[in-house]
C-alpha cells in the first residue's frame, strides 16, 4: 500500500526491488520549498531509476548525507517577484551552492523553477523570462541531447532526441551574446528545442551546464517522462508531436547514478 | 455618526473600541478601530431601526421570518449573516423541494459505496483497499464574468478547499465551460480571462487539469458558464466532516487573513462605520492567492495526519457566517466566538462585513485544548497564520461578540439548515410544444443536405473545425496535465484518469457533460442524456461508473418556465440514476444564468466517477495498431434534432436522442469487460457530431488513419449515409478490436444481445480516413481544420 507521503516528512527508504541493481545506496535529494509541485514526482523519477530519494526542506540547515539534489519545478513563493529569486536565499540553498562548488562536485539537477533557482544562484549563467506568447504552455517537447557528458547525461548519447513534457509561463531564457557564445564554445549547451522553440528561448536553448558539468539546469520536465503509462505517450496530448515513448526521461536519474555508483 | 445612508442602524447605538485581538501574530494591524456596535441588548431596545434588508437581498417575508425566529430584530451582524445564508447560492431555498429527489430515489445498490452522501462538503465514495475518493464540481459563473481571471481562479481554489475538507489529497481538477459565440467581441475577453486564471491558480497548485468541456453558444453570451470540479483521495480513516464537537475545544481561523473581497452586498451596512473616508463600494470579485492555497492544502493534510482537529470547514460563499454556524449546527450546537480576533488584511472591516467576506483561502477548524501546540507547530512550520476565536459550547446558540460586547446570538440552525424554503409555481411552458414540433429534417436549414462523396468529405472537415467540435489543446496546452506524475489519461481521450495507489495501480476515471441545446428541448431527458453522457465516457475509458456530482445551471427560478425546467431536469436526473444504479453524492445549483428575461439553456453539468482496478488497462480513444478491425458499437437512427449539424446550420427544435439507459448500462458492461479482459485496444463514445467526428478524433488522437465502409450499418438500422454519420442517436461506441480478439469480442456483443458491426480496420500507411462514400480525408488537412479553429479567434 502506497501512502501519500507528506511534504517535508522523509520518505523511508525506498530501496525495494532496485537494491538488486546495487543502486540503492545512491542517495539523491530532493528540494520541497512552499510552494514546489513536483517534488513528489521527481523522487518517484529517482526511485524508479533505482536510487534511494531523500526529502530535503528548504529551511534544514544542513544538506546531510546526499550524493546528487534535484531541485523540483513548481512555483516556490507563488514566483510573486521572479521565478525563483526567493528561494535562492532559503537556508539550504547556500548549502547546496557550496557543495555543488566544492572539489566534490555535487551533481545538482534544476528542473524549471529549479533551473530558475539556480540562475538566481549564480551557479548557472543567464536568466529566464515570460514566454514570448505570454501563455503557460503545457506540451509535449522533443530535445536534442547536445552534450552527453554531463553528470545527468552520461546515458544519453550525443545528438539523441528524447521526447519530455514542457510546462511552464516564464521559460524564456536569456543571456548577452558573450555568454551565449561561450556556452556553446564550452559545450555547455546540453539541450536544445528541436522542432519548435516553445518560450523563444535564445538559440533554442532548453538547458544549460556549469563548466563542470555537475550543475545541469533545463526547463523541461524529464520527471514526467519516466514510468509507462504516464509519459507523453500515454497522458500526452497525442497528435502529431507525439514521441514514441513514456520514458524518455528516465535517462537523467540513471545518469546520475552511473556517475555516483560507477564513480565516472 | 455617518447618519447618511438609507437604514442606518447605528442611531443611539453604544460605541465600542476595539483593538487588534491579543492573540494575533507579530505585525497584526493594532489599529485602534471604532464601530457604532449595534449589540444584541441595542437591538432589543429599538425594535423599530430601519434596517436595509431589501438592500442585502432579503424579502420581505424572509426579513419577517428572522424577526420572528430571534423574537425581536436582529443586530446588523445577524442581518449580515442570515442575509448570505439565506441567499439563493448558499440557502437551495428554491430548488431544496426537487433536490430531495436525490436522496430519495436511492437503491441499495447505490449506498453500496457511499461512505458520505450528500449535505458535507462533498460526497465520499469507497474505492475498496481502504481507500476512498471524493469530488464535486461546482459553479463560478457570474464572478467570471465580472472578473473572468480571478472569477475562474478562486472557482478552482473553492472547490478544492471543499475537498480538503473532507480529509482528502487532492489529484486532479476539470473545467467545464461555456462560453457566448465565439465570434462575439465580449467573448475573447471572457476565454482569456476564465483560462488563464484555470491555468494561473490550478497550474500552481500542483493539480493535473485532466479534461471537462468547451461550448459556445450565444445564450451564454451574459452569462458565460464557469464550473469546477475536483477530486481528491484519502485512506478510509482520514475522512474528515464539518462538524463542531466537544465543549471546551477550541476553534481556530487560519490561512489568508481577511479582507474586503467578495463582500460587495454588505456595502449598505457601512452605516455601522465612524469612518468616512473608508471605501463606500467593497469589490464583489474575490482575489484568489494560489501559493497561500498550495500551502494551506499541504499543512492541511499534514494536520490530518497528526489527527490533529475534529472538525474542519472552509471558508467559501459566506465566509465566517457559513462556516461558524455550519459548523456549530453539525456538532454539539454551540459556539462561541470573539470576532476582533480575526486577523484583518483591512483594519476598517466592520463586524457585518468580516462576517460576509469571502476572501481566499481560508479554512477553519476545531482543535481539543491538548491538540493545541502541535496545531500551531504545524502552523508555524508552513508558516501560515492562524488566530484562535473561540470555543465550541453546549448553549445550543451561536454567540458571536466584539471586544466582549454580544452582536449575534442565534440558534446556528436557523442560520445555517433552517433557511427559507420555496415551492415556486413552475409549468409546462407555452412555447414547448411548438420548439418541439420544429424538426430539423425537411426545414429550411435543412436544404441542400450534402449526400455527394465531396459535398460529405467537405461536411465532415466543416463539422470538425466548428466551434464546439473543433480541438480544444489551445485550452488544455495552457493547463499543467502531468502534475503528480499519477495521470493516465486526459484530453483528448473521453474520460481524464488517474491512479490513485501506486502499488496496485487502482485508479478513477471522470468525465463531465452537459447539452444544453437537448435539455431546452426537453429538460427531462435532457438531464438524463448529460447522465448518459458522462456515463458513457467513463465506461469507455474502461472503469466502472460509481458516483455523480451534478452542477445544474439554470436561469431564474421566478421564471415558472424556467422552474419547470429545473424540476424536469432533476426528476429526469434522479430518475436515470436509479437505472444506471449511481447516486449523486453532491454538487451546486447556479440560478439567475439570465440577462433580462432571457435565461440560458437549461444546462445541468453531470460529472461521473468510475473506477480502474488498474489504470493500466484504461482505453485511450485513438487507434494505433495497424490491421485492427473497428467496430460500431449500438444502432443509429435518424436523429438530427438538436445536434452539431443541426446546430452549424442555424436550427434547434424537435426532439432531442432519444434515452436508453438499459441499453447505455449494457454498452457500458461490454466496454468495461473488453477493458479487463484486453478485447479492445481503442473506444470513443458517439455523442456530439456523431459518428462523424468519433471517426475524426479517433484517427487524430495517434495520426493513424482508417477505411470504413459503413453498408451494413445503412442496410441494418435502414438510414443514409448523411444520417450515419451526423446522427446523434446515444449507447454508441466506436472501438478497436485487435484481430486476435474479434472472435471473443463479438461473441461476447453477441451473447449480451448488443448490435455490433464490423465497419473498417485501422489503416496506419495511409495518413487518410476513407470513408466509403465520402472523398478521401488527409490527416494533415483534418488536423489543420480541427485544431485552426481556437488559435484563429483566440491567437
Amino acid at each position: 500500500m502506497t501512502e501519500l507521503p507528506l511534504i517535508g516528512e522523509p520518505i523511508a527508504a525506498a530501496a525495494d526491488a532496485s537494491g538488486a541493481r546495487g543502486l540503492a545506496g545512491a542517495r539523491i535529494g530532493v528540494v520541497t520549498f512552499p510552494g514546489t509541485l513536483d517534488d513528489r514526482d521527481a523522487a518517484r523519477a529517482v526511485r524508479l531509476a533505482g536510487g534511494t530519494a531523500v526529502e530535503l526542506w528548504h529551511a534544514d540547515k544542513e544538506l546531510g548525507d546526499v550524493d546528487a539534489v534535484v531541485i523540483p519545478g513548481g512555483f516556490s513563493y507563488g514566483d510573486y517577484l521572479r521565478a525563483g529569486a526567493i528561494a535562492r536565499f532559503a537556508p539550504l540553498m547556500s548549502k547546496i551552492i557550496d557543495a555543488a562548488n566544492s572539489d566534490a562536485k555535487l551533481p545538482v539537477l534544476g528542473i524549471c523553477n529549479g533551473f530558475q533557482i539556480l540562475t538566481e544562484s549564480h551557479l548557472l549563467p543567464g536568466s529566464m523570462i515570460k514566454n514570448d506568447h505570454l501563455k503557460f504552455m503545457c506540451r509535449d517537447q522533443v530535445l536534442r541531447v547536445e552534450n552527453s557528458n554531463t553528470a545527468w547525461t552520461l546515458d544519453y548519447e550525443t545528438g539523441q532526441e528524447i521526447t519530455v513534457p514542457l510546462k511552464n509561463q516564464d521559460g524564456q531564457y536569456l543571456a548577452d551574446d558573450k555568454t551565449l557564445d561561450a556556452l556553446e564554445a564550452e559545450g555547455r549547451v546540453v539541450f536544445r528545442y528541436v522542432g519548435f522553440n516553445p518560450n523563444g528561448s535564445r538559440r533554442d536553448i532548453a538547458g544549460i551546464s556549469n563548466a563542470a558539468g555537475n550543475v545541469v539546469g533545463l526547463m523541461p520536465h524529464p520527471e514526467h517522462a519516466v514510468e509507462p503509462g504516464f509519459g507523453p505517450e500515454s497522458a500526452g496530448s497525442g497528435g502529431a508531436g507525439v514521441g514514441g515513448s513514456d520514458t524518455d526521461g528516465l535517462g537523467f536519474f540513471t545518469s546520475v547514478l552511473t556517475k555516483i555508483v560507477g564513480g565516472k | 455618526m455617518t447618519g447618511t445612508s438609507t437604514g442606518s442602524i447605528t442611531d443611539g447605538g453604544g460605541t465600542a473600541t476595539a483593538a487588534a485581538s491579543p492573540t494575533a501574530a507579530p505585525g497584526a494591524i493594532t489599529q485602534v478601530k471604532k464601530f457604532n456596535i449595534d449589540t444584541v441588548e441595542h437591538a432589543a431596545k429599538t425594535p423599530d431601526t430601519e434596517l436595509p434588508w431589501a438592500e442585502l437581498g432579503l424579502k420581505q417575508n424572509e426579513f419577517d421570518e428572522i424577526v420572528k425566529v430571534l423574537g425581536r430584530r436582529p443586530t446588523g451582524a445577524e442581518l449580515a449573516m442570515y442575509s448570505v445564508m439565506w441567499s439563493e447560492h448558499c440557502s437551495y431555498k428554491s430548488s431544496k423541494n426537487h433536490l430531495r429527489q436525490f436522496g430519495e430515489k436511492v437503491t441499495p445498490e447505490m449506498k453500496k459505496d457511499m461512505l458520505v452522501g450528500i449535505g458535507e462538503n462533498a460526497g465520499v465514495t469507497n474505492l475498496g483497499d481502504g481507500w476512498a475518493v471524493t469530488f464535486k464540481i461546482e459553479s463560478h459563473n457570474s464572478p467570471s464574468f465580472v472578473e473572468p481571471y480571478q472569477g475562474a481562479a478562486t472557482g478552482i481554489g473553492g472547490i478544492v478547499r471543499d475537498i480538503i475538507s473532507m480529509g482528502a489529497r487532492p489529484v486532479a481538477v476539470m473545467d467545464p465551460l461555456r462560453f457566448g459565440a465565439i465570434d462575439h467581441p465580449d467573448t475573447a475577453r471572457v476565454m482569456h480571462g476564465a483560462v488563464a486564471g484555470i491555468g494561473g491558480y490550478g497550474n500552481s497548485l500542483g493539480l493535473p487539469n485532466i479534461g471537462g468541456e468547451m461550448v459556445f453558444d450565444s445564450v451564454y453570451q451574459g452569462n458565460p458558464l464557469v464550473n469546477a470540479l475536483a477530486v481528491g483521495v484519502m485512506r478510509h480513516e482520514d475522512i474528515r466532516l464539518a462538524n463542531a464537537s466537544g465543549k471546551g475545544n477550541k476553534v481556530v481561523l487560519f490561512g489568508a487573513r481577511t479582507g474586503g473581497d467578495g463582500i460587495g452586498g454588505a456595502s449598505v451596512l457601512a452605516s455601522e462605520s465612524f469612518d468616512d473616508t473608508k471605501p463606500s463600494k467593497r469589490p464583489a470579485v474575490q482575489v484568489g492567492d494560489p501559493f497561500a492555497e498550495k500551502v494551506l492544502i499541504e499543512c492541511c493534510l499534514e494536520l490530518f495526519k497528526g489527527s490533529l482537529v475534529e472538525g474542519i470547514q472552509d471558508l467559501g460563499a459566506a465566509g465566517i457566517s457559513c462556516a461558524t454556524s455550519e459548523l456549530a449546527s453539525n456538532g454539539d450546537g454551540g459556539m462561541a466566538v470573539e470576532l476582533t480576533s480575526v486577523l484583518l488584511r483591512d483594519p476598517t472591516l466592520t463586524p457585518g462585513e468580516i462576517l460576509m467576506s469571502e476572501s481566499q483561502e481560508r479554512m477553519m477548524a476545531v482543535v481539543t485544548p491538548e491538540n493545541v501546540e502541535a496545531f500551531e507547530a504545524v502552523m508555524d512550520k508552513w508558516a501560515v497564520e492562524y488566530a484562535w476565536l473561540g470555543e465550541v459550547t453546549d448553549s445550543g446558540r451561536l454567540i458571536i461578540t466584539w471586544e466582549g460586547e454580544v452582536i449575534v446570538d442565534v440558534d446556528p440552525r436557523t442560520v445555517a439548515h433552517d433557511g427559507p424554503v420555496y415551492d415556486r409555481p413552475f409549468a409546462r411552458p407555452e412555447w414547448q410544444d411548438a420548439v418541439q414540433a420544429d424538426t430539423f429534417t425537411g426545414s429550411v436549414q435543412d436544404a441542400g443536405r450534402p449526400s455527394a462523396p465531396a459535398e460529405l468529405a467537405k461536411a465532415v472537415t466543416e463539422l470538425v473545425a466548428s466551434p464546439n467540435m473543433c480541438s480544444k489543446s489551445w485550452i488544455t496546452n495552457q493547463y499543467d496535465r502531468y502534475v503528480g506524475g499519477n495521470t493516465s489519461m486526459a484530453y483528448p481521450d473521453d474520460a481524464g484518469v488517474v491512479r490513485v495507489d501506486e502499488e496496485t495501480g487502482l485508479g478513477v476515471a471522470l468525465a463531465t457533460d452537459a447539452n444544453g441545446r437537448y435539455t431546452y428541448l426537453d429538460p427531462y431527458h435532457g438531464a438524463q442524456l448529460a447522465l448518459a453522457e458522462a456515463y458513457r465516457n467513463v465506461a469507455t475509458s474502461g472503469a466502472v461508473p460509481m458516483a455523480v456530482s451534478d452542477c445544474l445551471n439554470f436561469g431564474s427560478p421566478e421564471d415558472p418556465d424556467v422552474m419547470w425546467q429545473l424540476a424536469e431536469a432533476i426528476r429526469g436526473l434522479s430518475d436515470a440514476c436509479m437505472v444506471l444504479g449511481i447516486p449523486v453524492t453532491g454538487g451546486n445549483v447556479s440560478l439567475y444564468n439570465q440577462t433580462g428575461t432571457t435565461p440560458i439553456h437549461p444546462s445541468p453539468v453531470v460529472a461521473v466517477l468510475g473506477k480502474l482496478d488498474d489504470v493500466a488497462r484504461r482505453t485511450p480513444s485513438g487507434w494505433r495498431e495497424d490491421g485492427q478491425a473497428i467496430y460500431l458499437l449500438g444502432t443509429t437512427a435518424a436523429e438530427l434534432d438538436g445536434s452539431e449539424w443541426a446546430n452549424m446550420r442555424g436550427h434547434l427544435g424537435g426532439q432531442p436522442p432519444k434515452v436508453d439507459l438499459d441499453a447505455e448500462r449494457a454498452l457500458g458492461e461490454i466496454l468495461i469487460n473488453a477493458s479487463r479482459d484486453g478485447m479492445i485496444d481503442s473506444a470513443h463514445d458517439l455523442s456530439e457530431g456523431g459518428l462523424a467526428a468519433a471517426l475524426v478524433e479517433s484517427s487524430l488522437r495517434y495520426g493513424v488513419g482508417a477505411r470504413i465502409a459503413l453498408q451494413d450499418v445503412l442496410d441494418r438500422d435502414g438510414v443514409d449515409l448523411f444520417t450515419a454519420l451526423f446522427s446523434e442517436s446515444q449507447g454508441r461506441a466506436v472501438v478497436g478490436v485487435p484481430r486476435s480478439e474479434e472472435v471473443r469480442f463479438t461473441d461476447m456483443c453477441t451473447a449480451r444481445g448488443f448490435a455490433h458491426t464490423r465497419i473498417g480496420v485501422v489503416d496506419a500507411a495511409s495518413g487518410t480516413l476513407e470513408i466509403n462514400g465520402v472523398e478521401s480525408l488527409s490527416l494533415d488537412a483534418l488536423r489543420e481544420a480541427h485544431e485552426g479553429t481556437l488559435p484563429k479567434y483566440f491567437g
